[in-house]
């Protein structure tokens, strides 16, 4: 910024400011950047308005062409520590501003690196007070009366600091006078601002560990990178074309989904106040719309994350008799997730129920992959069923989905799947709508609801398979 | 989907001291190995071999940076816009505040969406905790508070900040209750927390922290399961991966790099260092093969993690405020950014332009997050106030 001001004020090339209403056509999208712009220049204090000195502000003027504020071409790449690094600019703008404000001079740019002392406050309050009694507001006679207490030890430094610039200030032009003192006193609004205002020096918590600092480069230091490394090269990797590819494929297949891009059915709850759009998305509801429906086609995890999905897909899995793949890998999330205590009980449910021979719900895993799980659940721990839970979820992904896809479980899904219509509310009804703004249920009680929803799908039992083998065989029995 | 973090085995006995644990997938001498997280530092902190003195390492890890950064560009065979040239541009944009939620008397610092997708927990400099809709007020003993997250099941809230801890306080029905009464001190850091966030369940915290480290924490007990170690600085900001196993996540930091953690035994498995000042904020785009990460030097970057590169920055050369917070839109098309110049500007991802420039605060935007159902996205500033936009 400080590089931008400096070509500002160059009389040649720079700002003509401070009677004239210059008009300078711009680009569009130019104005609402230079506007952004002029914010932060107003807020740091490098231009500062004459009334309201107090509210560091940039006010945009009703009609368009009096605020015109453009870009201006840079020649020095400046670096500050409170700013971000500046970049050369290729483009040519002129900058121009209103009569509404006026540059500071250098000397009392927030850049310059001697910090605002105190002693300077103290110097400024007291020559203000010796100009005139009680010219000072609230918040700075505060300031005053704290520092003149833990600073008494240089109290008669400061006042005849303060009398001496009081003196000098006399003997200038009053001009120059009335210019020195309207700066000084936006460099002190910046510096030191008044209460229930925030100031732009602000820049929030300092950081723990120096970044600039030279790292200690010791042995470890090296051989962290280099193992670091090693693998990095070894990691596969895919070929541009094909991961940006799938980005853009992603960005397309979703952008009828998304509530920026396309309109939500029947209307999007925070323009229109109405929640149908919400109460129809529910996790649980009834009959999904068709939106939702066609996620599930897009992804297998699409059709996991999505209670519904999961709802039908389970129902298609029970008309297969595989139920226990979804089961498994069920159970191995809530392993994975769950609170430690847990964990110990959980996995031997999992083994017993799933993974032991002759187990009710036996899920079909390779012998190698059943092999390490088994060693590892001697010692059970959260990531001990990660390879027989990738096992089961590949199989899913790329057989049991696709055959879903064409089942008459999902075809059904898609033909009850309901589709809104947009909506039709005047401005009328709209604010009618705002007014009748309610929260939704709390989510406290959608979670009880689901716990419960959860509960009664365990106690309604799992498929015991050995049940099932029995009935038929006693079906053929009775057949013969 | 990165198809070999399937592959790698994560679980096992260590190849050197033969226990059972979470492995980290190394090499040495392009010889893969799994060795647990013990085992790797040991193997790091060994002191210098026979043949071996500083500068014959420093050299061998020179060399290994130019072939990591060889195999990458000899892949490196198109660029996003390129590839995203036959896509249609977007139309225009009319998004603007439709909400604007004040009660904060200082500082929003950091803001979540419950699942529900229509409150949100604020936190502040000073009156730390806000859960709104029902207006909700806990008040923490320590002054910053940059951290919050909303539990998945919408019960709980996790906060923390200057403190060094992460709490986590179960909601209630009952609007008088004290929350305070009920928290529970989950995460311990030797520093300020930057970033918290649930994993998917409520029993798991996964935090950040200025003292340059990650953790996992178990809610209950408060145990430490997990910690990363990697950043040589401060870490601001977390996110966890939305892939289909769920098992990574990524971290920005002070130290200008962008790590991505495997979950399960604590390896760095990936690195970015392209930004030339503090990392604020990473978010997963929504498919999970890529993230977007914001920064002090005023970009914002896009990282294919599949060809391991960083693919767009997104900046303008009259954009020279830090960016504090990023967001994708549902499709990812659309990348939203807070900028410490009051502005959140709009950038069309695939393409690499600014769509749109939205004003509206009065002080540097500090937080921002879209819904989870990508309706809106809600903005948190330090002019006290949340905005919500869509």
């Amino acid at each position: 910024v400080e590089a931008l001001v400096v070509e500002m004020q160059d009389p040649k090339s720079g700002l003509k400011f401070e009677e004239q209403k210059l008009v300078t056509t711009t680009v569009p999208h130019a104005i609402a950047e230079a506007k952004a712009f002029g914010t932060m220049m107003v807020a740091y204090g490098y231009i500062y308005p004459l009334q309201d000195h107090k509210r560091l502000i940039l006010k945009v003027d009703a009609s368009l062409y009096r605020f015109q504020v453009t870009l201006e071409t840079l020649i020095l790449c400046v670096q500050c520590p409170e700013l971000p690094l500046l970049r050369k600019h290729a483009s040519n703008v002129t900058l121009t501003l209103c009569t509404c404000g006026i540059a500071q001079t250098p000397y009392f740019w927030p850049v310059q690196h001697w910090r605002a002392e105190d002693t300077d406050y103290a110097i400024y309050l007291a020559k203000r007070n010796i100009r005139k009694k009680g010219v000072l507001e609230l918040y700075e006679q505060e300031h005053y009366n704290n520092l003149h207490k833990w600073m008494n030890h240089k109290w008669d430094f400061i006042v005849m600091q303060a009398k001496e610039q009081y003196r000098a200030g006399k003997e200038r032009k009053k001009s120059d006078r009335v210019v020195l003192d309207c700066q000084e006193r936006a460099y002190w609004v910046v510096h030191r601002p008044p209460p229930r205002t925030a100031s732009a020096m602000d820049y929030g918590l300092d950081r723990l560990i120096d970044p600039n600092a030279e790292e200690n480069k010791t042995v470890d230091y090296y051989r962290r990178i280099i193992i670091f490394n090693s693998q990095a090269i070894m990691r596969p990797k895919v070929k541009s074309t094909v991961s940006l590819g799938a980005l853009v494929k992603f960005s397309s297949t979703f952008k009828n989904h998304d509530p920026f891009l396309a309109p939500c059915l029947p209307s999007n709850p925070w323009l229109t106040d109405d929640i149908t759009y919400w109460e129809l998305n529910l996790p649980r509801v009834e009959v999904p719309t068709k939106m939702r429906v066609e996620r599930w086609t897009f992804n297998f995890m699409e059709l996991l994350n999505d209670p519904c999905g999961r709802a039908d897909f389970r129902l298609f899995l029970k008309k297969e008799f595989s139920g226990e793949n979804l089961a498994f890998w069920e159970a191995c999330e809530d392993l994975k997730w769950g609170s430690a205590e847990a964990m110990k009980e959980k996995a031997e449910h999992i083994y017993k129920m799933f993974l032991a021979p002759g187990a009710p719900r036996w899920v079909n895993i390779d012998g190698k992959t059943m092999d390490i799980t088994v060693k590892g659940l001697v010692h059970p721990h959260r990531y001990v069923l990660d390879a027989a839970q990738t096992h089961i979820f590949m199989l899913m992904k790329k057989d049991t989905f696709g055959r879903y896809m064409k089942s008459p479980v999902f075809k059904d899904a898609q033909k009850k799947a309901l589709s809104p219509q947009p909506h039709t509310f005047t401005n009328a009804q709209l604010e009618q709508n705002a007014r009748n703004r309610k929260p939704g249920i709390h989510p406290i009680i959608l979670h009880q609801q689901e716990e419960e929803e959860k509960a009664k799908l365990a106690a309604s039992g799992p498929v015991d398979i050995k049940q099932i083998m029995s009935k038929l065989d006693r079906r053929t029995d009775l057949k013969k | 989907m990165c198809d070999q973090t399937f592959l790698a085995i994560t679980f096992g006995p260590c190849d050197n001291c033969s226990e059972t644990k979470p492995l980290m997938n190394i090499y040495v001498k392009n010889e893969p190995i799994n060795y647990c997280s013990l085992c790797v530092e040991r193997m790091a902190c060994q002191g210098l071999g026979p043949n071996e003195t500083l500068a014959t390492l420093k050299t061998e890890s020179e060399t290994l940076k130019t072939k990591l950064e060889e195999e990458r560009a000899k892949l490196h065979d198109a660029e996003l816009h390129q590839v995203a040239e036959k896509v249609e541009a977007l139309g225009q944009f009319i998004i603007k505040t439709r909400r604007t939620l004040k009660g904060h008397g200082n500082k929003v610092l950091c803001m979540d969406w419950c699942k529900d997708k229509r409150r949100i927990v604020s936190s502040s400099q000073v009156r730390p905790f806000r859960w709104r809709r029902h207006e909700h007020a806990v008040t923490m003993p320590c002054t910053w508070v940059m951290a919050c997250a909303y539990a998945p099941s919408g019960c709980a809230v996790a906060c923390g900040g200057l403190d060094n801890k992460c709490s986590v306080y179960p909601l209630s029905l009952d609007k008088n209750e004290n929350l305070a009464a009920k928290k529970k001190s989950v995460a311990m850091h030797t520093n300020y927390l930057s970033a918290c966030s649930f994993t998917n369940s409520d029993m798991q915290i996964l935090t950040s922290s200025g003292d340059g480290t990650c953790a996992l924490w178990d809610v209950e007990s408060g145990q430490l399961l997990q910690s990363f170690h990697g950043h040589s600085a401060d870490v601001l900001c977390l996110d966890l991966a939305p892939s289909e196993t769920g098992n990574t996540f990524v971290s920005g930091g002070c130290d200008k790099k962008a790590n991505v953690w495997d979950m399960r035994s604590g390896q760095c498995i990936q690195s970015f260092e392209s930004h030339e000042s503090d990392i604020n904020s990473v978010r997963y785009y929504p498919s999970g093969d890529a993230f977007a990460s914001g920064s002090d030097d005023a970009t914002c970057r896009l990282f294919d993690l599949r060809a391991d590169r960083e693919v767009s920055v997104y900046s303008k050369d009259s954009i020279i405020f830090g960016v504090s917070s990023v967001d994708f839109s549902l499709s990812g098309r659309l990348l939203f950014g807070g900028y410490n110049d009051y502005t959140i500007n709009v950038w069309d991802v695939l393409k690499g332009t600014r769509v749109s420039i939205l004003f509206g605060h009065e002080n540097r935007v500090s937080t921002l997050r879209v819904s989870p159902d990508g309706t809106a996205f809600c903005s948190g500033s330090w002019d006290h106030t949340l905005r919500i936009w869509a």
